[in-house]
């Protein structure tokens, strides 16, 4: 595919400097938000996320309700200004089914069952894109669930990999994603070893496939240490402090 | 999907039953595990569409028709033709079909469709580039859903790989910087032949193909497109739930297995 030379050197060096199996610097915060209930603000690469969360609260419609659990609500939303191109501020096909793959991806960690016939809302508002944005939202809003006080399983965190010609790599950024071979977004919980989202594009071979999956899990466990940390920092570390990581490259 | 669920009390006895009958290996229809119900090609079903295919996975039927006409192409492919599917859950198609905007299950039924299509690089865009920047072919696939008895998304896959193979269109010339076409039919560039797979997972077995009463009993599905040569080139995990690591690679072997005897038959049908 059409620059595919430029993407990655011949050392295995990404345009940005990165190693294959690198992530992008990534900086969360917990508790960002005067009115939401729990909110978390994410920045990774060029990506500027916020999620906040309202609830557990009354549904409305009401003939929404759910007699055994909690009704989840997700919107994931990119502001007009947060790409290229001013983007219409409708919600488009995508942002529709990535509203609804995050809704899946976080129901599972959520005890709805703790709390029949309310609603639970989670908001994702991309404010600044740079590929990998509904991993990004679904690991901040999983953030912001917990801020939220709501019983929770695990958190669920989320990592995209892919393919650069045939190298699996990780954490594509924008260039990457649209000039790449290949994009796979999977969420993870991480304690306890199970997957809640997983799509894939891009031509895998059975073998790329594995090792763009299983490096995906490997890289979402390492995120998550740095969700612990934020909110380690937000209860027990006074103000809001952003946790960086300095990754070591393989 | 959601809109599949009916009367509670019947749903969770039937689906004690299912999970029964899987702990031996069967199914409540009788089959085995890993085996889609059958399924039935015809194409050519809409003379006036460039090219079509009616296509039956058990009692789900979906009609795919592809329109061809020039348009103007996308700015970061200014070589390149458009291809665009798209599906509609028609509201007659099961009473708990509705009318109205499309509703977020067909929206991902129709962007998981488009995705194996587009990433298994089944038709060769490059070949439908007319006048760079200004003028290409673009294809649309639009499938209707006339009946639905389960499995939408590979039923619907189906219908656009057969409508795609046999469909034929006007060959264009560029003439005084116009694209025209002329009298000509040639078939559409069609390379790969990608088949997706569905699987559901019901208690804790993996089923091939689930039919609207195993859809009501499913906690996970997870759609895996193959190509020709068994490489992965889309999937959509879905529902509110999880799949453990090794069932997702327990799923992309059975997709490959079982896309193989699939890919055959399409072939089968759109010689």
């Amino acid at each position: 595919m059409a620059g595919t030379k430029q993407l990655i050197d011949e050392n295995g060096v990404r345009l940005d400097g990165r190693k294959w199996n690198e992530l992008r610097p990534i900086k969360l915060q917990v508790g960002v938000m005067k009115n939401a209930d729990g909110s978390a603000y994410i920045e990774w690469g060029k990506n500027k996320i916020m999620a906040a969360v309202y609830g557990p609260k009354e549904v409305h419609p009401k003939h929404q309700v759910l007699p055994d659990r909690a009704l989840l609500r997700c919107r994931y939303h990119m502001a007009p200004f947060s790409v290229d191109e001013r983007k219409n501020p409708a919600p488009s096909r995508r942002e529709i089914e990535i509203s609804k793959v995050i809704r899946e991806a976080l129901i599972p960690a959520v005890i709805v069952e703790d709390y029949p016939r309310t609603a639970i809302e989670v908001w994702v508002e991309v404010l600044q894109s740079d590929g990998g944005s509904r991993v990004a939202g679904i690991t901040a809003a999983s953030l912001a669930l917990a801020d939220a006080g709501i019983n929770m399983r695990d958190l669920v965190v989320g990592c995209s990999c892919g393919l650069i010609g045939e190298q699996v790599v990780s954490d594509l950024d924008d260039t990457e994603d649209k000039e790449g071979n290949g994009d796979m977004p999977v969420a993870i919980m991480p304690n306890l070893g199970l997957v809640s989202l997983l799509q894939v594009d891009g031509v895998y071979t059975r073998e790329n496939f594995q090792k763009a999956f299983e490096l995906a899990l490997e890289k979402g466990k390492q995120i998550y240490q740095m969700q612990r940390e934020a909110l380690t920092t937000r209860f027990f570390g006074g103000e809001a402090q952003s946790t960086e990581i300095e990754e070591a490259a393989e | 999907m959601s809109m599949m669920k009916k009367n509670h009390v019947v749903e969770s006895i039937t689906k004690e039953r299912m999970v029964q009958l899987l702990a031996s290996g069967k199914r409540l229809d009788g089959r085995a595990l890993d085996q889609p119900r059958n399924l039935n090609i015809e194409t050519g079903v809409i003379p006036k569409a460039n090219g079509s295919a009616r296509v039956s996975l058990g009692n789900t039927l979906v009609l795919a028709g592809v329109k061809i006409a020039t348009g103007i192409p996308f700015p970061d492919t200014p070589d390149k033709g458009i291809l665009m599917v798209n599906a509609e859950i028609l509201p007659m198609s099961s009473p708990y079909a509705e009318a109205g905007p499309p509703s977020e299950d067909a929206i991902e039924l129709a962007r998981v469709t488009d995705r194996g299509i587009r990433e298994s690089e089944m038709v060769d865009m490059t070949k439908l580039g007319l006048i760079p920047g200004k003028s290409v072919i673009a294809v649309f696939v639009d499938c209707n859903i006339m009946n639905v008895d389960g499995n939408l998304f590979d039923a619907t896959s189906y219908a656009v790989v057969a409508a795609l193979r046999t469909a034929k269109m006007n060959r264009y010339v560029v003439k005084d910087d116009k694209a025209v076409a002329t009298d000509e039919l040639i078939p559409v560039p069609v390379e790969r032949t990608p088949v997706s797979v569905t699987i559901a997972r019901i208690g804790d077995k993996l089923v091939v193909d689930p039919n609207s009463e195993e859809e009501a009993s499913m906690d996970m599905r997870i759609t895996i497109t193959t190509d020709d040569d068994g490489n992965i080139c889309a999937s959509q995990k879905g529902e509110a739930s999880t799949i453990s690591p090794e069932q997702v690679l327990q799923a992309a072997d059975t997709s490959i297995s079982v896309g193989r005897t699939i890919r055959a038959k399409i072939l089968e049908a759109t010689r």
